[in-house]
């Protein structure tokens, strides 16, 4: 491992600064209902349709705990290699806010549901470990929406209530590119789990992130500042780019960095002041009262242990061993659970005499090419693992060459169609009847004597010409390899 | 018949079944009653018409084999009820009408009853006189002078009164036994997790729970089992097969072990208050109870435990009320403004104070040394029960450490108001069942209780204790009418 050419550092004159970040990252529990209440959670519907009485916080309304929900946080953490916690208790974290209806967030503080774990991260240099410090619950907020009128906030409550894991890393990521492979590794994670659809786009999942810097080569933390509430990998890494750097330009000016929570501004590409650690909320923490500390026994744990599918480090592993592809390949096909899934059921349907080299070269060259232009995700490929695999099983079995079985891909996008059929029907079956070829082969030779001879004289380029006239011959359909041998004995 | 309104919850049953009286004539003579009372100012919203209606709609079809057939009741106004307005005393939630049911009121209308009205309360229970009301004060029916205990002051007086024949209060401290000891009526705080809290305004959600308040012992039973029942939607209520009360009391307590704990004999409790104990303790050995002296050594925190725990809760249970969503809204230059106009104006002053102390005690630097102590000493003080409990069935003491109080008393001294629930608060904090049942009189000629306090779902034995002590005590409320022109 080449450490020094990988390290993120920021120089100044004669410094350099080392990076520190760590994350806490809000992952939207997948869940028919909310947390503490039935009510749907449902992405894009009307506002406040989807509240009920005790998301909107109406005089003597309790929650009660989703067990769905806390199934979800505990696989999540099983996911985590972490451990689970039998006895967690939900706070009170008091606030007020118009988007908040209960004036307190229901959390946990003290008792999370999930203690420490590991995700190990495959970055260029080789694998890294980042640690988990906890999982917990809470509710999600409603949302305000300010700019709809000039004179009034409106606030749609269809949020309100909605079940969050919050996933405190320990300080553990040095760089932009490790925060990337971080939050896509915790979001595979979650996605093979099918407790977090890992959506950024519709705000499932978010970070705040904590920056500080120090001297490379020292121990001691610098003064943190934590950046709320970022909600893309590219925004996550440009605000630490640039927090970084202020850090580092306030320390090269002789200043102090003040512990305070910023707000990333993307338009911009800076990030803002948002409160003073002097001005911080005091929460008024406590247990609450409306519900009992949650307790698990064993075998429910150990049931939802039973329950964890193959997660992506497992199936890398196991890829690699059973199928010989190399970690690089392997990554690829299980960094995305619907990837894997895909590429499992080709080799499933490829049979016995397979090449799963091959499947894969077609999968991450051919229709990732395919899905790239088509801005489709795998599980809306064009092309079903079912036909996919007898693609490959025809090029395997010599019935088309690599060249044909690219024009009867592009056949396939179309319809999904069987490979075999179009085979037939466009007559694209391989020529591989050593006798017929010969035929051609002699006619062609017969045809050009002059470049035989001038070939057999030592003018060894011409080879290719006869090549592609046989190829040409044959409507492109004859086996390239025999053409080659047939060839090579004839001339 | 003119004297409805002095029949008992049991004898009303009887007579609607046996068919006697008609839901409407029994209806008719509670509303009448009420109108006649408005000086008592027990009501804060009046559903007549309607209950009326519904008497009526009773008596075209009537179910005799409900447990509460046709019989109209008014509750206090913490219960929200559907579609007739919830106001919790407030001025906050004065326009506040619930789209839904609490259970406890749910339960009683299934068995029948029919809601009269909503009484007058303590602002968000807070209040042991009823003085805190953004709707008035209430007057005890016993003297026009008198407070009528709080934070149920309305239902007190209501029952005393005989407005309505029954009523539900809730009891965060003694909210249901101290007016009903200041009021001459039987008052019963159920164990914590044996009502549903679902639909209850909430105070402290630790300690708050909905009980009966009855002109007798029987009518509390019938009125207990009706009300206790397990309900998912509330996740403290406690999945446990109830008594059917009414049916299982009974006046034979030979054997059983009455403790008397020292400690309640505080300093400057006038003599009379210890004279009825003594009283109450012949009865019990008159009724074939063995007494036993015992020791809650604890006792003497539970007050200051209960005036952190309490008002912490309902700093953070009131936080929902910030002119946002529903209830009072005043006009704010901004966000902020907005939250400090509603809440300084919508709150009166007792409820702000209890918020005051609730989130100083919760805040960062304090929390440990107030909140996290409180706790703990909380289970000490249940400690000194389940301790108790080895040794005696159940334990007798005074309900309050003094009779009734004039209205205006002691307004301007919290920390006195604060000593009235000296000893009921210590039941709340073990999350145990105390009933008060009215015992004698002071030399005034106003009422006092003896307050019974029992194993936790052990409702069954102390109702039998004090149905027992009931028939001995043979109390007669002294209530003029005064009230009525």
């Amino acid at each position: 491992m080449n450490k020094k050419n990988i390290e993120y550092l920021i120089n100044r004159k004669d410094n350099q600064y080392e990076v520190v970040i760590g994350l806490e990252v809000h992952a939207q529990v997948l869940s028919e209902s909310k947390l503490f209440s039935s009510s749907s959670t449902k992405f894009g519907a009307e506002p406040n349709t989807q509240v009920s009485l005790v998301d909107a916080a109406f005089p003597g309304m309790l929650p009660v705990i989703n067990e769905f929900c806390i199934k979800q946080a505990i696989k999540t953490g099983i996911g985590l290699n972490a451990k689970i916690n039998k006895r967690s208790v939900f706070d009170r974290k008091n606030y007020f806010y118009a988007d908040l209806p209960q004036g307190y967030q229901i959390s946990q503080f003290k008792d999370p549901i999930v203690g420490e774990g590991k995700v190990i991260l495959d970055m260029p240099n080789g694998q890294k470990e980042v640690g988990i410090e906890r999982l917990h619950l809470e509710q999600d907020a409603g949302k305000s929406i300010h700019d709809l009128d000039p004179q009034n906030t409106f606030v749609d409550l269809n949020r309100s209530g909605v079940a969050l894991m919050e996933i405190v890393s320990k300080p553990d990521l040095r760089s932009p590119d490790e925060v990337n492979a971080y939050i896509k590794k915790l979001r595979s994670i979650m996605r093979y789990l099918g407790t977090c659809d890992g959506n950024m786009q519709e705000g499932s999942l978010r970070a705040d992130v904590n920056v500080s810097v120090r001297p490379k080569g020292s121990k001691e933390f610098g003064t943190r500042c934590e950046i709320k509430n970022v909600n893309s990998i590219k925004f996550m890494q440009m605000a630490i780019e640039y927090e970084a750097n202020r850090q580092v330009d306030l320390i090269e000016e002789g200043k102090t960095i003040d512990q305070e929570t910023r707000l990333f501004d993307t338009k911009k590409n800076e990030t803002r002041s948002m409160r003073s650690k002097e001005d911080a909320h005091d929460y008024r923490y406590f247990p609450d009262p409306d519900l009992l500390p949650l307790e698990l026994s064993e075998e429910f744990i150990e049931d939802l242990k039973n329950d964890i599918p193959e997660l992506p480090d497992d199936k890398k592993k196991r890829f690699i061993e059973e199928f010989k592809l190399s970690p690089y390949e392997a990554n690829i096909l299980v960094s995305d659970i619907d990837t894997a899934k895909y590429f499992e059921e080709v080799v499933a349907k490829m049979g016995k005499n397979k090449d799963v080299k091959l499947a894969v070269n077609w999968i991450t060259g051919e229709l990732f090419a395919v899905l790239n232009s088509k801005g489709l995700e795998i599980s809306q490929s064009p092309v079903s693992a079912k036909n996919f695999a007898i693609l490959i099983n025809l090029i395997k079995n010599g019935t088309i060459s690599g060249k044909i079985a690219k024009t009867v891909f592009e056949l396939m996008i179309n319809g999904d169609k069987d490979p075999q059929k179009i085979v037939e029907e466009k007559g694209l079956k391989q020529q591989s009847d050593p006798k017929a070829l010969e035929a051609l082969i002699d006619k062609i030779i017969n045809e050009n004597r002059e470049k035989a001879i001038e070939y057999k004289q030592g003018k060894e380029k011409l080879f290719g010409f006869f090549v592609g006239q046989a190829m040409k011959a044959s409507g492109g359909k004859a086996n390239p390899q025999l053409i080659n041998e047939i060839l090579k004995k004839k001339l | 018949m003119s004297d409805i309104t002095k029949q008992s919850l049991t004898e009303l049953v009887e007579n609607i079944k046996n068919k006697k009286l008609s839901s409407t004539d029994v209806t008719k003579a509670f509303i009448q009653r009420s109108e006649k009372s408005s000086e008592l100012n027990a009501y804060i919203t009046d559903d007549f018409t309607s209950a009326l209606d519904k008497a009526k709609k009773f008596d075209q079809n009537p179910n005799l084999d409900l447990k509460l057939p046709g019989i109209p009741m008014a509750v206090k106004d913490l219960f929200c009820t559907k579609n007739v307005k919830t106001t919790a005393g407030s001025k906050i939630l004065n326009n506040f009408v619930p789209t839904y049911e609490s259970t406890v009121t749910e339960n009683i209308w299934n068995e029948g009853a029919i809601l009269m009205g909503k009484l007058n309360c303590d602002e968000f229970a807070m209040g042991s006189s009823n003085e805190t009301s953004h709707f008035g004060n209430v007057q005890n029916p016993i003297d026009k002078n008198l407070v009528p205990g709080g934070s149920s002051g309305g239902s007190a007086s209501a029952v005393a009164g005989q407005l309505t024949p029954i009523t539900i209060g809730t009891d965060t401290g003694g909210s249901i036994r101290q007016p009903a000891s200041f009021t001459g009526i039987v008052g019963l705080k159920p164990t914590y997790g044996s009502c549903s809290r679902y639909g209850i305004v909430a105070f402290a959600s630790s300690l708050d729970q909905a009980g009966p308040m009855a002109q007798n012992v029987k009518d509390c039973a019938l009125l207990q089992e009706v009300i206790s029942t397990y309900d998912p939607k509330d996740s403290t209520s406690i999945n446990l097969k109830r008594n059917h009360y009414s049916k299982e009391l009974t006046k034979n307590i030979k054997g059983k072990k009455i403790g008397i704990p020292k400690e309640y004999r505080v300093d400057g409790m006038p003599k009379e208050i210890e004279d009825l104990w003594q009283k109450g303790i012949q009865y019990a050995k008159d009724c074939g109870a063995e007494t036993i002296d015992i020791s809650l050594p604890h006792t003497s925190y539970a007050l200051p435990t209960y005036y952190i725990v309490a008002p912490a809760e309902a700093s953070s249970n009131l936080a929902r009320y910030d002119g946002v969503k529903y209830g009072y809204r005043a006009k704010g230059e901004n966000l902020i403004d907005m939250y400090e106009k509603t809440r300084s104006e919508g709150f009166g002053a007792e409820v702000q104070r209890r918020i005051m102390i609730g989130t100083y005690v919760l805040s960062s630097g304090y929390y440990d040394a107030y909140y996290l102590k409180a706790q703990k000493v909380r289970k000490l003080i249940k400690n000194d029960f389940d301790e108790a409990y080895k040794k005696v069935d159940a334990i007798l003491t005074p309900s309050t450490p003094s009779s009734a109080f004039k209205i205006g008393e002691k307004t301007n001294d919290p920390v006195s108001m604060y000593l009235n629930d000296i000893f009921t608060v210590p039941v709340n904090l073990a999350g145990l069942p105390g009933i008060s049942i009215p015992a004698g009189h002071d030399t005034k000629g106003y009422p006092l209780g003896l307050q019974i306090i029992g194993r936790a779902f052990d409702e069954q034995n102390i109702l039998n204790i004090a149905f027992a002590m009931e028939e001995k005590i043979d109390f007669k409320n002294k209530i003029t009418d005064w009230w009525i022109k």
